[in-house]
């Protein structure tokens, strides 16, 4: 049997029987981070702290929203915005947070490709965080189902629709998707639990999986620079801080992680009070009405690149190009074939292969948007088909990249 | 050595037994996700088909799905018999010739819109476009707006009941089991 001692403090008391001390030292004060490092390194924390958002203002929705087709519009419309004091708070915190994690995710995915983040023993950071962005597009997706607007309605409509899987007509898929033959009480009831049970225990899984696929390969660096942990942290135990290449976590890579965070709270509650109509689209105002789709129907700002490389093409092409979109990024890894991991400035083609990347998915975001016409159909489908060529091409062109 | 074969016995015991409770379990949750029976009951939708004027679209409700129902002038009639394909789509009641049709897009399910002057939908979701037999005239739509189960009785038309007149259809392939 362990042996305990008669306790002099409570720290001491907790210390002996939980090892406080121990856990205080692996995962903060003794993990380290390089010092090589910018603002984009921050993007995790204010990511976790946006989850935290989410969470209690979800808490709060939680206690008066109803699940019901006849009840769940008024329950958010009329008793959380007007009724509840400062429902409309958690409303309009759950609101701008959904939208805004999903350009923080985006902006932490591509600093990791510009960074050269997963490859050399950190590919299981980049599966482990797009497994994360599925649950989040999962997340996203049943809690815009639930004020049963108009876009709730229509949106639950086309998305259920994809699993018929086009001319494979899977219609007994999709009415098993609903329990109904259109979304209706059974539909809202589900993506109701997924929403506030199934996917949170999803995310809150990985998160942990997340954070330590981190352990073995440490955070990188501005220049992808290997460096050697224990070299460095015994430098810095010894008290030689200065030439240590790593701090600790705690206190001095937080005390600037959450400097960062508390900009992003500012602008974030700056959404929040002034701004929070961007996260609420105006045809989701009107209650679901299944006999009458609204003139356009476009997904949230986040899921447009994707959806604009289903929409120029027929029904199966669409399907396997949309399929291509959502599955193509877990195996970036796989795919560069190049040793560097390095910032893209210095790998030759693969900096015009990351900024196409990039601009084309902020075309086919603006695409995604407008109704499909004319000239706007043109670049949409261009630009589809640039997202699947700069794919294709991957592989080839950091193959006959030069090792730097 | 006599302990670990045990131990490997009772391991592979265990795995069957949660084997077998796994695949039950699994189909206990799949069941529980199935369309309920009064769900899948309250299934017919009962039109009277002197009611309707010509060129002029109504959407009826079916399985929580819109119908739409377009009496044919004599002009489309015409139009749809140098068709074959155009014809077999129309459903004739007495001497009146009606489209009736799932309205909702073959390509993901929005409900298109009808331009009475041009004779056409128009879905708005992605630019999809049928004639006004419901036959598709431009992509994404992979085929025509499919055409519900029905039974012609005297005047009037029973959505949810396969007669005749939908056999052929389904036949033929001028729709699919909708």
């Amino acid at each position: 049997m362990a042996h305990f001692t008669k306790a002099t403090s409570l720290h001491d008391w907790l210390n002996q029987r939980l090892g406080i001390d121990t856990v205080r030292r692996v995962m903060a004060t003794e993990y380290w981070i390089p010092k090589n490092i910018n603002f984009l390194w921050a993007m995790g924390m204010v990511l976790a702290i946006t989850f935290g958002l989410l969470l209690i203002s979800g808490i709060f929705l939680l206690m008066y929203y109803q699940p019901n087709v006849a009840t769940a519009f008024d329950s958010v419309n009329y008793t959380i915005m007007q009724e509840v004091g400062y429902g409309w708070l958690w409303r309009h915190i759950h609101g701008v947070a959904a939208s805004v994690v999903f350009l923080i995710i985006y902006i932490h995915m591509f600093t990791g490709i510009y960074y050269g983040s997963y490859k050399k023993g950190r590919e299981m950071i980049w599966l482990s965080g797009m497994l994360l962005f599925v649950a989040f597009s999962a997340e996203a997706f049943s809690g815009y189902m639930l004020p049963w607007g108009q876009m709730s309605y229509w949106a639950g409509m086309v998305i259920t629709n994809l699993f018929a899987g086009g001319s494979l007509h899977a219609d007994g898929l999709v009415e098993w998707i609903r329990g109904d033959y259109v979304p209706a009480q059974a539909f809202l009831n589900r993506f109701f639990m997924l929403h506030v049970l199934l996917i949170p225990l999803a995310i809150l899984g990985l998160i942990g999986l997340h954070f330590g696929a981190l352990r073995i390969p440490h955070v990188n660096n501005q220049d992808g620079e290997e460096i050697d942990f224990e070299a460095e942290a015994a430098k810095y135990k010894a008290g030689d801080k200065a030439n240590s290449k790593v701090i600790a976590f705690v206190n001095d890579f937080m005390s600037k992680d959450m400097m960062v965070v508390g900009i992003y709270l500012i602008f974030f509650f700056y959404l929040v009070f002034y701004h929070y109509d961007f996260a609420m689209d105006p045809v989701n105002f009107d209650p679901a009405n299944g006999l009458k789709t609204p003139a356009h129907i476009y997904p949230e700002w986040y899921f447009l690149w994707s959806y604009e490389i289903l929409r120029p093409f027929s029904t199966d092409v669409g399907l396997i190009a949309f399929a291509f979109a959502q599955v193509i990024f877990f195996a970036l890894p796989f795919l560069d074939k190049s040793p560097n991991a390095v910032p893209a400035s210095r790998r030759g083609l693969f900096k015009f292969w990351f900024w196409a990347m990039l601009i084309d998915m902020i075309i086919l975001t603006a695409m995604g948007k407008v109704p499909p016409e004319g000239l706007f159909s043109t670049i949409g489908l261009y630009a589809a088909l640039t997202f699947i060529g700069l794919w294709i091409a991957l592989p080839f062109i950091t193959k006959f990249e030069k090792k730097v | 050595m006599k302990n670990s074969s045990r131990r490997g016995f009772m391991g592979k015991a265990f795995g069957a037994v949660a084997g077998v409770g796994a695949v039950a379990s699994l189909y206990a949750m799949k069941r529980s996700w199935d369309p309920l029976p009064s769900v899948k009951a309250a299934g017919f939708t009962t039109l009277d088909m002197s009611a309707y004027k010509e060129n002029e679209l109504v959407t009826e409700k079916w399985r929580g799905k819109p119908i739409f129902v377009l009496k044919q002038t004599a002009e489309m009639v015409k139009k749809a018999k140098s068709n074959p394909k155009d014809i077999e789509r129309l459903i004739k009641v007495g001497n009146d010739y009606f489209m009736v049709c799932l309205g909702l897009c073959t390509h993901l399910g929005c409900i298109p819109g009808y331009n009475p002057e041009e004779k056409s939908f128009l879905c708005a979701c992605h630019g999809g476009m049928y004639d006004f037999t419901g036959d598709v005239t431009k992509a994404p739509p992979p085929r025509g707006l499919d055409i519900p189960p029905f039974k012609i009785d005297g005047n009037k038309l029973v959505l949810g009941e396969e007669g005749p007149e939908y056999k052929k259809m389904l036949e033929n392939g001028t729709t699919l089991r909708a």
